[in-house]
């Protein structure tokens, strides 16, 4: 527990004028505010051309596999879940428990991106959309493609502070790469999933 | 479990010692020493821009000029906007906010010195990719229908000027599919499209450290309305940069995608929008231009109360219609494209928007006059640019507002009004505002003055050939003559004023060697300025010049706006300010207890893992240029591996060593504060 009453205690620090929010953590949601203008773009490029009529080949809508994504953004959430019960583990003082749900966290996110190469692969093998397919598929594999690699950076990170922790069982809120910071990521990669999978997979219009 | 104060020191390499030299300039994470570097690597980016532009003025300088080809023309017109907006102005403004921002807060430092050392050192290397492009970069001539070449001629020109045939061609602007794999095959447009990624990389990095900074580092009493304007300007363009670099970054990537993967977002053989491509590009655009006006605005609202002897007239109304015109900002993006055919209802619609932005601006210029209003001015260097900004700017301003006026615009758009009026608002404006900083923080950068004679001719010449260049191109664009093209027929009648125009041009280079010259000669010659030159009001010059590692022994306890001033001076019944008699002895104080800490003061650690970590990222793009051939995806994995093993370095090396190991003999090794168990000192939490 002293671990988060020193945290706090740094959040008021004396010496300056401060949010009492920690560094690292505000410029965490700093920079996550940054990013939902990345994906914002990204999705009003996929919403421009999905149902924009007079492009050649399929259209994304036409081949989605809801259930198998449906199944694959169920893991992702999950994860999100051991994300908090990594959390809840450190602020415990239990790093067993960090590790466990560190690891877990970092598998379930491998899982939901094994689905994605999968989800690729039937894309372009069986109906053969590629990103030069027409634009509406230039824009699907670019937005899922980033999210995707939002994903794998997460897991990186994951991995790291499972590393670090095994090797030094010290894992604190107070370092750099610290699980607060890296849970405040997962859950917006988190989030970002359920719109593009709610915009994106399950309100599909029809082309115009 | 308090483990945290024995962690172990892991780290792959031993941590770099040297605090002078060579070595310590690549490892430093002191925010001062970054943002010199910052500045000396924009001025030669001003300097090579600047060449460009004379190269293209030297071939409008008459009629049919033959001096370059219509290829080398593109390619510098292409390189000088990109040079000037993306290497110049924008790390100029960053190396005044990180030299300056943590100073002007009464902080030690930046939120997160490592990661501010990632952002200069990503701003290098995307500077360098970037113009790699001249050794590397392929530009060819468009292949048309029926695999006929384009009929420009390609790149190149006289003589030794072939090298320019490599370089991008596509404009600053990179408009689609024009800088589309179909019609700029070659990889200069790849160089350009990367290179910007970069650039916008380090410039994110730093946003996030510079909020950070402001809202969780001040000094104790520097409430936010108790900020000097600059440090607001900065808070305002770090939003602008968070809100607007993830949309350009997207439309890079979507460009890249298309030139190197076959994506087909902007190619119109296959239903691709080129008008998605504007509206991406100026939705970043035009918050970009404030993002380059908004520090010079900072700089000149600190000169001007300074040179006044008068607080700053309406502080706050001054603040907020920054934060106004950056909110405006995101809205008017569409002014760029009145004669792309958008419907007549957005025409109408970004049109008022663009007037708006009007107000805010206006309040800050009759705020600026209201400061000098009755003052006692003293017309030196700093002073006379500061003034200049405010007159160029709002001549530029005016002839903006005539871009609003839709019907007006598309008699204007792509003809010489619109250079002379960006070249008002960003040399006018944020050059000349650049320079009234230099000056004016010049003795704080080297405890030197900069030789007034020199700067005063160096402003007079500034001046004088800036109006000659610039304001002949609004007659130049009234008469129709356009915008991007190499040659124009001696019976125009554009001949003179062209002339004219290049001759200013050539001033303006005169002006910048007497900088140069005033430069070099000052920071080994100059008179001594002492700790307060200019009688001045913030708390920056509340310590000794150039200031000590540590910037604050004791970081002041600030109790009102211009907190320093009110230390010095008094009000006598009328408001008027009288010196109090102890104002000399405090000076003297806080010199001394500035170079002369009482206890060690323990700062940041210097750090290998910024400059490796940014190395990587453009070894990887290089590999995605050439992603098709082997070595093309051996530098792609090489990049990712330096990258990632920079990440997981960085992230188990410490902020600071622990104490005890790390006292230098000079004694000026220091202590943040008492928090804590040693281990963390609160200021300089670790970062990724």
């Amino acid at each position: 527990m002293s671990d988060l009453a020193h945290d706090a205690a740094i959040a008021d620090h004396p010496e300056h004028e401060s949010t009492g929010v920690s560094n690292v953590k505000l410029g965490m949601w700093v920079f996550l505010s940054s990013e939902f203008l990345f994906f914002g773009a990204l999705i009003t490029n996929y919403l421009l051309y999905s149902n924009r009529s007079g492009f050649e080949g399929r259209y994304p809508a036409d081949v989605y596999d809801i259930p198998f994504t449906s199944v694959s953004s169920f893991v992702l959430l999950m994860s999100s879940l051991t994300m908090v019960l990594a959390h809840n583990a450190l602020s415990r003082g239990d790093q067993n428990g960090v590790r466990t749900w560190l690891f877990a966290t970092a598998a379930l996110g491998s899982v939901f991106l094994g689905g994605q190469v999968f989800e690729f692969t039937e894309f372009v093998t069986i109906y053969g959309a590629t990103p030069a397919t027409n634009p509406a598929w230039s824009a699907f594999y670019l937005l899922t493609g980033f999210h995707g690699l939002h994903v794998a950076i997460g897991v990186i990170m994951l991995l790291t502070l499972w590393g670090i922790s095994r090797r030094r069982g010290d894992l604190s809120d107070k370092q750099g790469l610290n699980l607060e910071m890296v849970g405040l990521y997962w859950h917006f990669v988190d989030i970002i999933w359920i719109v593009i999978f709610t915009v994106v997979y399950l309100i599909s219009v029809p082309p115009v | 479990m308090t483990a945290t104060a024995q962690r172990p020191t892991t780290t792959v390499f031993r941590r770099p010692r040297s605090h002078t030299g060579f070595w310590s300039w690549i490892t430093t994470v002191d925010h001062k020493r970054i943002g010199i570097m910052y500045g000396y690597a924009a001025f030669s980016f001003f300097v090579i821009g600047g060449i460009e532009a004379l190269l293209l003025r030297i071939q409008l300088a008459q009629a049919n000029s033959e001096f370059l080809t219509a290829g080398a023309y593109n390619a510098l017109f292409t390189m000088h906007g990109t040079t000037m907006v993306f290497l110049f102005i924008m790390p100029a403004s960053a190396a005044f906010m990180n030299y300056l921002l943590p100073l002007m807060i009464g902080a030690r430092d930046v939120a997160f010195p490592r990661l501010n050392a990632l952002s200069w050192w990503i701003f290098f290397f995307g500077g360098i990719f970037l113009y790699s492009t001249f050794f590397f970069g392929t530009s060819l001539a468009p292949i048309g229908p029926g695999g006929v070449t384009g009929n420009l001629a390609m790149g190149g020109g006289p003589g030794s000027f072939n090298f320019i045939a490599s370089s991008p061609d596509g404009g600053w602007f990179g408009y689609q599919p024009n800088a589309g794999p179909l019609y700029s095959p070659g990889t200069a447009m790849d160089y350009w499209a990367l290179g910007i990624q970069i650039l916008g990389l380090a410039s994110l990095v730093s946003a996030v450290n510079f909020i950070v900074t402001v809202f969780n580092m001040r000094a104790k009493g520097m409430r936010l309305l108790r900020m000097p304007v600059f440090v607001w300007m900065t808070t305002v363009v770090a939003f602008l940069l968070l809100f607007s670099l993830p949309i350009i970054a997207v439309a890079l990537f979507m460009v890249t995608f298309d030139r190197q993967f076959g994506s087909v977002f902007f190619a119109s053989t296959a239903g691709g929008d080129p008008i998605l491509w504007q509206h991406l590009f100026w939705l970043f655009g035009h918050p970009e231009v404030y993002i380059l006006i908004l520090p010079a605005m900072g700089i000149v609202s600190e000169v001007l109360p300074v040179f006044s002897r008068k607080p700053l007239f309406g502080y706050s109304a001054v603040v907020f219609a920054g934060a106004a015109i950056a909110f405006l900002g995101f809205g008017v993006w569409a002014h760029h494209m009145f004669a792309s055919g958008i419907t007549p209802v957005a025409q109408a619609a970004f049109g008022l928007a663009t007037m708006t932005i009007a107000i805010p601006t206006g309040i800050k210029i009759f705020n600026w006059m209201g400061t000098m209003w009755g003052g006692r001015l003293t017309l030196n260097t700093p002073m006379l640019f500061a003034i200049g900004f405010l007159a160029m700017f709002t001549i530029g301003g005016l002839s903006g507002v005539t871009h609003a006026v839709v019907p007006s615009d598309w008699q204007q758009t792509d003809t010489y009004y619109i250079v002379a009026h960006f070249h008002y608002v960003l040399f006018g404006g944020a050059v000349f505002g650049i320079f009234a900083g230099l000056y004016y923080w010049f003795p704080k950068l080297t405890g030197r003055l900069l030789n007034e004679k020199l700067g005063k001719t160096h402003f007079w010449l500034m001046f004088i050939g800036f109006n000659l260049t610039f304001a002949p191109m609004h007659w130049l664009g009234m008469q129709g003559m356009v915008r991007r093209t190499w040659k124009y027929p001696p019976e125009f009648g554009l001949g003179p004023w062209n002339l004219a125009v290049t001759i200013g041009s050539f001033v303006i280079a005169l002006s910048i060697l007497v900088f140069m010259i005033n430069w070099y000669r000052s920071k080994r010659r100059g008179v001594a300025s002492g700790m307060d030159p200019w009688d001045a009001r913030t708390v920056e010059w509340m310590i000794p010049s150039p200031p000590p590692e540590h910037n604050f022994t004791d970081p002041p306890v600030v109790t009102r706006l211009d907190h320093f001033w009110h230390l010095k001076y008094d009000e006598d019944e009328e408001g008027r300010p009288v010196r109090r008699a102890e104002a000399d002895a405090l000076l003297e104080r806080l010199e001394h207890e500035g170079n002369n800490p009482s206890s060690p003061i323990h700062l940041p650690n210097p750090s290998y893992w910024p400059i490796l970590m940014s190395v990587g990222i453009p070894t990887a793009f290089w590999g995605i240029i050439y992603h098709t051939n082997t070595w093309g995806k051996a530098l792609i994995v090489i990049g990712a591996v330096v990258i990632l093993t920079s990440l997981i370095g960085w992230s188990i090396e410490p902020l600071e060593e622990p104490h005890g190991d790390d006292h230098r003999d000079d004694g000026s090794e220091h202590d943040f504060a008492e928090v804590g168990s040693g281990e963390e000192s609160g200021d300089g939490v670790e970062d990724v």
